[in-house]
């Protein structure tokens, strides 16, 4: 599923909710028919929940490797983790000591995000703007991690995105707008509608 | 040795048995074991407690291993050592203090390191500082390391306290001839009511040397932390300071950088930075299923690794 819609809309609100890190204020979540609304994030991580940050979180003195084998709950090998480096566009080699501090590059630090999601392989997933800062790496890459994951973990997966091809891949789109739920059906259904009322570009377009 | 001083020992100088190469162990103040190489003499003092450790020119690839162990409460250790390392020498240095307190008396070693390093010698030195014990007696340790560094010479000093000092006053201060580096890197993790004070003062005499002064610390509970870090430029040369700090709970740090260029070319740097451990680095730990204390001690694990 992808989650699109105007910036201050509530996309990343409604992420956060979901990884439990913020607390609605009506309303319930659940989470395979069970209610987690009242569940702290160390519960909904163990139960199956994954979420990507739209701005990863630095780490000084804890290694690349660290964090994937905590992510992997301590049952990943180094060659493993090294496999999911390269799936995410990583030479493991050249990664896999690394601390996560200021030495690497915004798009680094996203890219190991993802990998650490890809590591845990739980039932759903959540992605904050995964494709933010990811220079260099073609979509193309980053569509083929979406829909390996999809085929391997038998999960669900949700989509924070702007682009129009990774809103393209999703079966469901839901557009946010003001805190609510403004349109929600098949990406058949929404997405013509939701890409021509983008004029945005009118003026650049006309000068060309 | 005991089982006990045993422990002490694997603490702070991973050594589980008699280590290769030459050694001197200290136990409760007096001699426990010594060997000494054809190129590595130790002599003991006469005037006054302690060893002179003697280094051949051109020695290389050898160890010294000088732990000190404590297990008997009420103990007040006074030592001098003193390292003479030779021309073009390759060592490393392996010191380390073990405390074991079980009593209600007060435990202390005060040792007194001075290192003669020769012309083009290469050094590492690691200290290990460690306290355990019942008892409610403290333990106290309050190591001065004199460093004098000739031509071209290079030492890095690893200094670690972990666990279990109560009280620690480090004093380290170092003068560099032409080309001589010195690279220091601190941990230290203080708890309870600890105190911990650290004091460097590095001076740069030497034209082209150069110095890294690095702490990294961790202070818990109500304990208190100073890291003073002074670096005189006499000379061309090039300096530079850094004090990282995290605070849990109620305890302080404080970190007094001390920069003085007395020379146009000499180029000198220092940065300080302490805060509590960041929110979102804890959430992003939870959110891969750590509770919120893994998630703290995992933090508190790589920074200070």
């Amino acid at each position: 599923m992808a989650i699109t819609g105007p910036n201050g809309g509530g996309k990343s609100t409604l992420a956060k909710m979901i990884a439990g890190i913020i607390k609605p204020t009506s309303g319930k979540i659940l989470f395979n028919g069970e209610d987690i609304t009242e569940k702290s994030i160390t519960e909904r991580a163990r139960m199956g929940i994954s979420f990507a940050f739209q701005q990863p979180v630095r780490f000084k003195g804890i290694t690349v490797k660290d964090l994937i084998t905590l992510a992997a709950g301590d049952k990943l090998s180094v060659s493993g983790a090294c496999e999911i480096l390269s799936e995410v566009g990583l030479c493991a080699r050249d990664y896999i000591n690394r601390e996560v501090n200021a030495s690497l590059s915004g798009g680094e630090l996203k890219r190991i995000e993802i990998a650490m999601i890809i590591a845990r392989g739980t039932s759903l997933s959540v992605f904050d703007e995964p494709e933010a800062g990811i220079d260099l790496w073609s979509f193309k890459n980053l569509i083929e991690v979406f829909e390996k994951m999809h085929e391997k973990n038998q999960g669900s997966i949700i989509i924070i995105s702007h682009q129009e091809r990774i809103l393209n891949i999703a079966d469901r789109v839901v557009v946010i707008a003001d805190g609510r739920v403004v349109k929600n059906g098949t990406r058949e259904e929404i997405l013509p509608e939701l890409l021509s009322a983008n004029t945005g570009c009118k003026y650049f377009k006309e000068d060309k | 040795m005991d089982e006990i001083q045993k422990t002490l020992l694997a603490e702070v100088a991973d050594l589980h048995s008699v280590p290769a190469g030459a050694y001197n162990f200290r136990v409760n103040g007096q001699g426990a074991g010594r060997n000494t190489t054809a190129n590595i003499d130790i002599v003991t003092k006469e005037d006054k407690p302690g060893i002179d450790i003697i280094i051949k020119p051109g020695t290389k690839k050898e160890s010294v291993h000088i732990p000190v162990v404590l297990s008997a409460t009420g103990l007040k250790d006074l030592v001098y050592n003193d390292f003479y390392v030779g021309d073009d020498a390759d060592v490393v240095i392996i010191a380390g203090c073990g405390i074991h307190n079980g009593g209600k008396e007060a435990s202390s070693h005060d040792g007194i390191h001075s290192f003669h390093i020769g012309k083009n010698a290469r050094v590492k030195y690691v200290e290990k500082h460690y306290g355990q014990g019942e008892g409610t007696g403290e333990r106290i340790m309050n190591p001065t390391t004199i460093i004098e560094i000739d031509e071209n010479g290079y030492m890095e000093m690893d200094t670690v306290q972990i666990r279990g000092i109560d009280s620690t006053k480090r004093d380290t201060r170092a003068k560099l001839g032409n080309g001589a580096t010195l690279i220091i890197k601190e941990k230290i993790m203080t708890h309870g009511k600890q105190t911990a004070t650290t004091d460097f003062t590095v001076d740069l005499n030497g034209e082209n040397s150069s110095t890294n002064v690095i702490s990294r610390s961790v202070a818990k509970d109500e304990s208190h932390q100073v890291f003073l870090s002074r670096i005189n430029g006499n000379n061309k040369c090039a300096g530079h300071t850094e004090c990282d700090a995290i605070i849990m709970d109620h305890a302080s740090v404080s970190a007094i950088p001390e920069i003085t260029a007395n020379y146009l070319d000499a180029s000198l740097i220092h940065e300080a930075a302490i805060g509590k451990i960041a929110g979102e680095q804890i959430i992003k730990l939870m959110t891969l299923g750590l509770t919120e204390e893994e998630a703290e001690a995992q933090i508190v694990n790589g920074f200070l690794k």
